[in-house]
């Protein structure tokens, strides 16, 4: 389990370097793609099943193809000069990137408390009893509820900006 | 447990979204680049919501939910950008910067 895990975490942090050193966006978007494919596996490892399926539909399907449609309406795909910033950009960049990662791997070093923690194997316990979709419905719909709503305004008032943005007279 | 390792890939991608968002000057590019620190966010919701309970999931569907609303205005802001100034390069987006 160990191993696989490793496995598809290591392809999702490599198609992510790949990711943001293409020099076409198109191929920037197909690695993304793949990356998200890799922690879609990492999901199911952690007992998401619900939540692996949905990165599959909203994520890689329904968030990565408007990208390519934009990508395309602009008709950027050809690549043109390369638009990663010059040596002193990359070093500087190098340098942050590095002080983020040392400064998240020492604060996720120490891990939730013992107490709070659930005894092993419970969220893999209430899958097999409830089902992947009630183990989050419940709350959702339960202690949630307000947030939940509140979503739906949230998508109302997007696509409502997206299209007069987008539109050229209205 | 596969907390451990699975905050360690979350944090090298998060690093990962970061440089690139440092390094790029494609918009469109930059805003794969959030996305990608988004997804890492949310491999650690997922990791912690194994051990502390599934609220976490619950949190991880929201922020999917507004990543989804984020790239539809996003993505309209860069075509209205582009339409503007045959352009969606950030360097070319300076009209705030000050011009002496």
């Amino acid at each position: 389990m160990l191993q696989l895990f490793w496995a598809f975490g290591l392809l999702a942090i490599l198609s992510a370097g790949v990711c943001i050193t293409r020099r076409s966006p198109v191929a920037s978007a197909l690695w993304l793609v793949v990356t998200l494919f890799a922690l879609t596996a990492l999901y199911v490892m952690l007992d998401a099943h619900f939540i692996a399926v949905i990165q599959v539909i909203v994520y890689a399907g329904a968030i990565m193809v408007l990208f390519l449609f934009v990508i395309m309406l602009l008709n950027l795909g050809s690549g043109g000069p390369s638009d990663l910033k010059g040596p002193i950009g990359k070093v500087i960049t190098a340098a942050l990137a590095l002080l983020l990662l040392v400064e998240l791997l020492v604060v996720r070093s120490l891990g939730p408390a013992a107490e709070i923690r659930l005894p092993a194997g419970a969220v893999a316990d209430a899958v097999r009893q409830q089902g992947a979709v009630r183990v989050i419905a419940d709350p959702l719909f339960r202690g949630y509820l307000v947030p939940f709503e509140i979503t739906s305004l949230l998508l109302t008032a997007a696509v409502v900006g997206a299209v007069v943005l987008a539109k050229r007279k209205l | 447990m596969l907390l451990t390792p699975a905050l360690m890939v979350s944090a090298m991608l998060f690093s990962l979204g970061v440089a690139g968002v440092l390094l790029r000057r494609n918009v469109i590019v930059i805003f794969m680049c959030i996305e990608l620190m988004l997804n890492a966010v949310n491999l650690s919701f997922i990791a912690f919501a194994q051990q502390l309970g599934a609220q976490g999931q619950v949190i991880v569907f929201f922020v999917m939910a507004v990543a989804a609303a984020e790239a539809a205005v996003g993505l309209a802001i860069i075509l209205a950008i582009y339409r503007h100034r045959q352009s969606v390069d950030f360097q070319n987006m300076n009209l705030l910067k000050d011009q002496h």
